[in-house]
């Protein structure tokens, strides 16, 4: 179970400190594991039951970490939404999964209650008056024991299918679609990491992604089982290279794990000559290709760590791994492989029928085994063509990913199947874009298309038809979509036309759009 | 040399990340970052921007849709840190 190495550790070590919050505090294993035994007992008592569902709506923090350890100790799910996002999307997410309850921040409260009254069903809400260093979370605590006091629940032990969490990602039907992850496919997952990374108590670990991102599931599950520590990188600092630069020196983090943008980024503008990075000993990345440049630039400045290019879906976590030797020549310029496959996984190459490929033939990665989540919450057709079933009856889960083997067992990413894009690590499903567009009132036709840009990554571009004679402005377009889209699906650049290219069978012409750049 | 910040501030930003864009959409209480106009990197070139321009410092904390998020509230906070 996800949540039983937190009560090992806090019995081994129970001073040693579980989390820190940079400038807001820490916690130690012992009150860390009490904490979250008395948010068991709050949910419990508030009416959350083993295999709910409860909804997160906090800005990463102490308090945090301690709600998810307390909802997996009652045996439900957890399910954070990101704070940042719009309060419909959120609750759109909350409301699907049906959540039993969600813990959130006051300051969220009544925007996400407006939209969760607007789709006829609210959730019980526990409040948070604010997160940071744990203080928050024990306030709340303290009052509600007061005003109705919680018995002692016990801790759950879930089955291994049971869920552990629901991660929502972009849909391309518009909607986001929840990913549904059992304590297997985590627990399997953490497992490998402490295989291959082996952490130490001493150990520092960054928490660079947010909580609804995929890669947080070993940013918090990985030291809390060895008794390491786990640092907390606020949404501010980082976004911020210089000053996530400092934070990582003076933290003496010791294994970094994030996107490769921010990496990008700090190695350009983070000026890491002037700071002493002799703690760090891993730095891992995941999410998206890594431009090799960067990475080299990266790499020349912190020449000591061992570098892991990790890949994988949400709905496998990661994957494969490969790692990057040092130094990387001058002359290379296309991207690492994405490595072999992990120990708890197996993969294949399939070609569109559903014929495993021989090795240097291209085709779809597919993967199966103890990693693999169950399904798509509530969408059990979008499930159904998310696999691949072989003759045995075992299940593929088709990444979308085209790679070819190399003859040392090395996969190479070469490409997408459909229209998802990977941007600042997250992933984005270009029909999404196109799909909150349509809800503009202007908007008579709305078609997206993904163009590299050095450094960005990717750039996305709309193009436009407007019912009106006149067509909104830019600001008026990004305020429009900041209130339907996360700010990481919001295009680039707007291009307004006549009417969208389109081709003999009167669909959009992507190919078209695609050479108007 | 910073009578104008407002003026400085939207050139940079109009330049930058509203490329064709009629000025007149772009007021000094146009949302910049709840409003979609700048995401977190082009947030950080504005910061680096203004923080080379005007010779100021911002704090982490300061680097928020709090702080930053109209060409006011900016050009407020360069006034503060440079009195």
């Amino acid at each position: 179970m996800l949540h039983s190495p937190l009560g090992r550790a806090a019995r081994q070590y129970p001073d040693h400190i579980a989390v820190v919050e940079p400038g807001k505090g820490s916690i130690s294993y012992r009150d860390l594991d009490a904490v979250s035994d008395q948010v068991r007992d709050r949910l419990r008592s508030d009416g959350v039951s083993p295999g709910d569902r409860v909804g997160i709506c906090l800005h990463k923090s102490i308090d945090t970490v301690a709600v998810i350890y307390g909802i997996l100790k009652l045996g439900a799910a957890y399910v954070p939404v990101d704070p940042g996002a719009p309060p419909a999307r959120n609750a759109f997410i909350l409301n699907n999964c049906a959540v039993k309850l969600a813990v959130i921040g006051s300051r969220f409260e009544d925007n996400l209650r407006a939209e969760l009254e607007k789709l006829g069903a609210v959730p019980s809400l526990f409040v948070l008056g604010d997160t940071g260093g744990g203080m928050a979370l024990r306030r709340a605590l303290d009052d509600a024991q007061a005003a109705r006091p919680a018995p002692a629940a016990t801790t759950a032990r879930p089955a291994p299918q049971d869920l552990a969490y629901i991660l929502y990602t972009s849909g391309s039907t518009g909607k986001p679609k929840g990913v549904m992850l059992s304590h297997e496919n985590a627990v399997s997952f953490v497992d490998w990491c402490s295989e291959v990374f082996a952490p130490q108590t001493s150990d520092r670990f960054s928490s660079h992604a947010p909580f609804h991102f995929d890669l947080s599931i070993l940013d918090i599950h990985l030291p809390l089982k060895h008794g390491a520590t786990l640092v907390l990188v606020a949404e501010d600092v980082g976004k911020d290279p210089v000053r996530l630069a400092s934070l990582i020196a003076d933290q003496r983090i010791t294994c970094w794990y994030s996107a490769p943008s921010i990496l990008s980024l700090l190695a350009q503008y983070g000026k890491l000559a002037s700071y002493d990075y002799s703690a760090l000993r891993l730095i891992l990345f995941a999410g998206e290709v890594f431009p090799v440049k960067h990475l080299r630039t990266l790499s020349r400045l912190l020449p000591a760590p061992e570098y892991f290019n990790l890949y994988g879906p949400t709905e496998t976590n990661v994957c494969t791994f490969y790692q990057v030797s040092l130094p990387i020549p001058e002359e290379r310029s296309v991207p690492f492989p994405i490595g072999k496959v992990c120990s708890h996984l197996e993969g294949r190459v399939l070609d569109e029928a559903g014929r495993e490929l021989p090795r240097g033939h291209e085709g779809e990665l597919c993967i199966a085994g103890r990693g693999v989540m169950q399904g798509y919450w509530s969408l059990p057709e979008q499930t159904a063509r998310a696999f691949h079933e072989d003759q045995s009856g075992r299940r593929w889960y088709k990444t979308g990913d085209i790679v070819v083997q190399a003859p040392d067992g090395d996969y190479t990413y070469m490409g997408r199947r459909d229209r998802m894009i990977k941007r600042r690590g997250y992933r984005v499903e270009l029909g999404e874009i196109e799909a909150g567009l349509y809800r503009h009132p202007s908007v008579k036709e709305a078609a997206v298309i993904a163009v590299s840009d050095e450094e960005a990554g990717k750039r996305v571009r709309a193009f436009l038809s407007c019912r009106d004679t006149k067509h909104p402005s830019l600001v008026q377009m990004k305020g429009f979509c900041s209130k339907n889209l996360p700010l990481y699906m919001i295009p680039d650049d707007f291009v307004w036309c006549d009417a969208l290219p389109k081709t003999s069978t009167d669909k959009v012409d992507y190919q078209r759009l695609k050479e108007m750049g | 040399m910073t009578d104008d910040i407002e003026g400085v501030v939207k050139d940079f930003v109009l330049k930058e990340f509203l490329p064709g864009e009629d000025p007149h959409e772009l007021t000094d209480s146009t949302p910049l970052i709840t409003g979609g106009v700048l995401d977190s990197i082009a947030t950080l070139k504005v910061v680096m921007f203004i923080e080379e321009r005007f010779g100021i410092t911002l704090q982490a904390h300061e680097v928020d849709s709090e702080h930053l998020d109209t060409i006011a509230q900016i050009a407020q906070l360069v006034r503060a840190k440079k009195s």
